[in-house]
């Protein structure tokens, strides 16, 4: 990882006092650079971070420390305090960690930069999903705000996103998934194949989806189209009459008491399942394998409708100049470099450049995370805790199959705030 | 004598000199006095509430807010079902937690002050009062749900012990989860000021109630009662803003599935409407103050303080 000369040219002497790094010994314009690494540590770098939980890890901020000797300063925050910090503070980060549909509302703000493609080491070693919409050449475009409407810009300035990849990319794609219903197979007593199975009588009172509107409609909109009340033309997207169609049906579903709670944090969606306050409800896929590891059955539940995706990736605050700049896009190339694609891809999370995430795995990890084969031994979450068993297979799958079976992404809506609006109406009634 | 009367005019007039210059000075001293209350106040209270109407009437979007003047934000707030379904919740949430804490903080007080015979026993028990609220709110708010819970204590107990065949739904999850857990947390919001006034009650008065041929429970109407209102009123303020302006009890334990007005806001805020949400805030503010007025009109407090 030797790359000398975008550094000399990066770091002026206002760029070093800006980043508060007169470390002892670095006389300013010495010229005896030689690398990125020596540089780092002779001239410590803080990058700050904030994102969303599910990937502001502090294994990585301390892989990171020892990789490349930057200090991540990282912040975790819930979505909706993402985003608006994302756009409210723009000075206060660094690098934002955030969803796709989050950066659809936040780029136009001018808070984030789009980066040089051509700076990207694993560019080209992103999953196509990314850049085309299409895990394969043959799958079909998600609906929703799916990350390759909103990975590019036409120009380094431009604010409006590009129909077709170009050189300027909004995010460097990190962590995605495909969400489902988690379901405890112990108490539902039958098979659960569709997303419309939530509204079974049978468990009334027993299901919650959850309460962040951006995410909870769409789960509210699979349930929907799938007990074939509606057809939407893109879930992603309503009009004014799907949200209204939305909102009073699930209105009349609560009313009929078929909701036991509406839950917005994580523990809380752990809790009602180990608890067994519910047996089906909208979940994260951590949350599952939470559940699981207290001993309790729960089960990530493929369903015939297919998958809400969610992605997510690096961001660089617009206020980024200098060497600071490039020790942040020294970082997102180390980010995307294999390691931390391992750790997450361990997790049950994808990493967006896979073929550098599987040179940090085990065949059998492999085997059993991405490519949906049986485990031969167990298999350990990256803290060393047992996972799962030998002999388990992944809920839904090998990566190709649960991907490749998205039928929407999380998204944010032009009705953005009539929606949000007639949720709260939802929640009040 | 007469040197007396000859230096009383003098006297007098070196009096009233230095009074009004001391008048003066204590003219310019009580200003000082005032001063740092004024600008904290000023600071941090006023120049908020004052920035939070003006915004009230701006312009928003997801992005940005745009500095205008739009009745929207009231017209939304005021014109919406839901605002005024949920002010009625947080109003009956405010009313059932306000019944029960006034009744179980005046026994409290009540026993604490004429029952328990030395003060320093007196002392003790209200610590002991204070002891949960060494640990956070949060905390005593969600030691609730695993005793509440479907597969809870409560259910659990109950269920084994035979008396319910199934368990009862509505212990969490529910209004009645919300109140529970208020009453809880702001019960003694309303035990520390009526122990306080009836901590002050002259004794004499009821010894003099009782000569006067009075039972127990006319002194306790017609005595303690009257004399102990300031502090109800207190404690109610107290725990009318508090339950007004509640969130993270709602939200946890009504399962999200009850709505209050600072939830609303909360809400709105999270996703950047903050005019919405500071129209609703001023509406509230407004609301509370109407209340707080219309207590402060039943009770003088300063009359027993």
């Amino acid at each position: 990882m030797t790359k000398t000369t975008a550094v000399t040219k990066g770091i002026s002497r206002r760029s070093l006092l800006k980043t508060g790094a007169a470390a002892a010994g670095f006389a300013a314009g010495s010229g005896v650079i030689t690398g990125f690494p020596t540089i780092w540590a002779q001239n410590p770098i803080t990058l700050r971070q904030f994102g969303t939980g599910v990937s502001n890890l502090n294994a990585i901020a301390d892989k990171c420390k020892e990789d490349l000797g930057i200090t991540l300063e990282m912040t975790a925050t819930d979505s909706d305090a993402a985003a608006q910090r994302a756009v409210t503070q723009p000075d206060s980060y660094d690098i934002a960690d955030i969803e796709y549909w989050i950066l659809k509302k936040v780029f136009p703000s001018g808070a984030i930069q789009p980066m040089d493609t051509s700076k990207l080491k694993f560019y080209d070693k992103v999953v196509p999903l990314f850049i085309t919409g299409k895990l394969t050449p043959e799958s079909e475009i998600a609906q929703g705000t799916a990350p390759h409407t909103v990975g590019f810009v036409e120009a380094q300035d431009s604010k409006t996103f590009a129909k077709e990849p170009t050189q300027w990319f909004t995010m460097m794609p990190t962590i995605y998934n495909a969400d489902t219903l988690g379901i405890r197979p112990d108490l539902v007593g039958r098979d659960i194949t569709s997303w419309a199975d939530i509204l079974d009588p049978a468990f009334k009172g027993k299901t919650s989806i959850l309460n962040i509107p951006s995410i909870g409609i769409m789960d509210a909109a699979m349930i929907m189209e799938a007990s074939g009340q509606i057809k939407y033309a893109d879930k992603g997207n309503m009009t004014k009459e799907e949200i209204d169609k939305t909102i009073d049906f699930l209105i009349k579903t609560k009313q009929a008491g078929q909701f036991r709670a509406f839950w917005k944090s994580f523990d809380e969606s752990v809790n009602l399942m180990s608890s067994g306050e519910v047996v089906i409800q909208s979940m994260w896929s951590p949350a599952v394998a939470a559940v699981r590891s207290k001993g309790i059955p729960c089960v990530y539940q493929p369903l015939k409708e297919g998958y809400r995706a969610w992605g997510g990736g690096l961001g660089l605050a617009s206020h980024l100049e200098g060497a600071k700049l490039d020790a942040a896009y020294e970082y997102i190339n180390w980010y995307t470099s294999g390691w931390v694609g391992a750790y997450l891809n361990r997790q049950g999370y994808y990493s967006a450049a896979m073929q550098t995430a599987k040179e940090y795995m085990s065949a059998d990890e492999w085997g059993y995370w991405v490519e949906g084969k049986p485990a031969q031994g167990d298999i350990l979450a990256p803290d060393g805790k047992v996972m799962e068993k030998a002999g388990a297979v992944r809920d839904g799958g090998s990566f190709d199959e649960r991907m490749g079976r998205v039928a929407c992404w999380n998204s944010v809506m032009d009705e953005d705030r009539y929606m949000v609006r007639r949720w709260n109406e939802f929640i009040a009634a | 004598m007469t040197v007396a009367v000859d230096q009383s005019p003098a006297a007098s007039i070196r009096l009233k000199a230095g009074r009004r210059g001391r008048r003066l000075d204590s003219n310019i001293v009580s200003y000082l006095e005032a001063l740092p209350l004024t600008l904290i106040l000023g600071a941090f209270l006023l120049l908020p509430i004052l920035m939070i109407a003006v915004v009230s009437f701006w312009d928003y979007d997801f992005a940005s807010m745009y500095p205008d003047f739009l009745t929207m934000n009231y017209v939304e707030t005021l014109g919406s079902w839901v605002t005024w379904k949920t002010y009625l919740n947080t109003l009956k949430f405010a009313l059932l937690v306000w019944m029960i804490t006034l009744i179980a903080g005046f026994w409290v007080a009540y026993f604490l002050a004429f029952h328990i015979r030395s003060s320093a026993m007196q002392m003790v028990l209200f610590l002991v009062c204070t002891v949960p609220f060494l640990t956070s709110n949060i905390i005593r708010m969600i030691s609730w749900i695993p005793v509440l819970g479907r597969n809870g204590l409560v259910n659990s107990t109950l269920i084994e012990m035979g008396l319910i065949p199934a368990p009862i739904e509505w212990l969490l999850y529910s209004d009645f989860a919300v109140v529970l857990a208020m009453v809880h947390l702001y019960t003694l919001f309303m035990v520390t000021p009526i122990f306080n006034t009836l901590m002050r009650i002259d004794r004499s008065l009821v010894e003099a109630a009782r000569d006067a041929g009075a039972s127990g429970w006319q002194v306790l109407t017609n005595v303690i009662l009257p004399l102990a209102k300031p502090g109800m009123a207190i404690g109610t303020i107290f725990v009318v803003t508090l339950v007004m302006a509640d969130f993270s009890t709602v939200q946890v334990m009504s399962g999200g599935q009850s709505a209050s007005v600072a939830l609303m806001m909360k809400n709105q805020m999270s996703l950047l409407q903050y005019p919405a949400a500071a129209a609703n805030a001023v509406v509230l503010l407004a609301l509370v103050l109407l209340m707080v007025a219309g207590i402060l009109r039943v009770v003088d407090i300063r009359k027993e303080l």
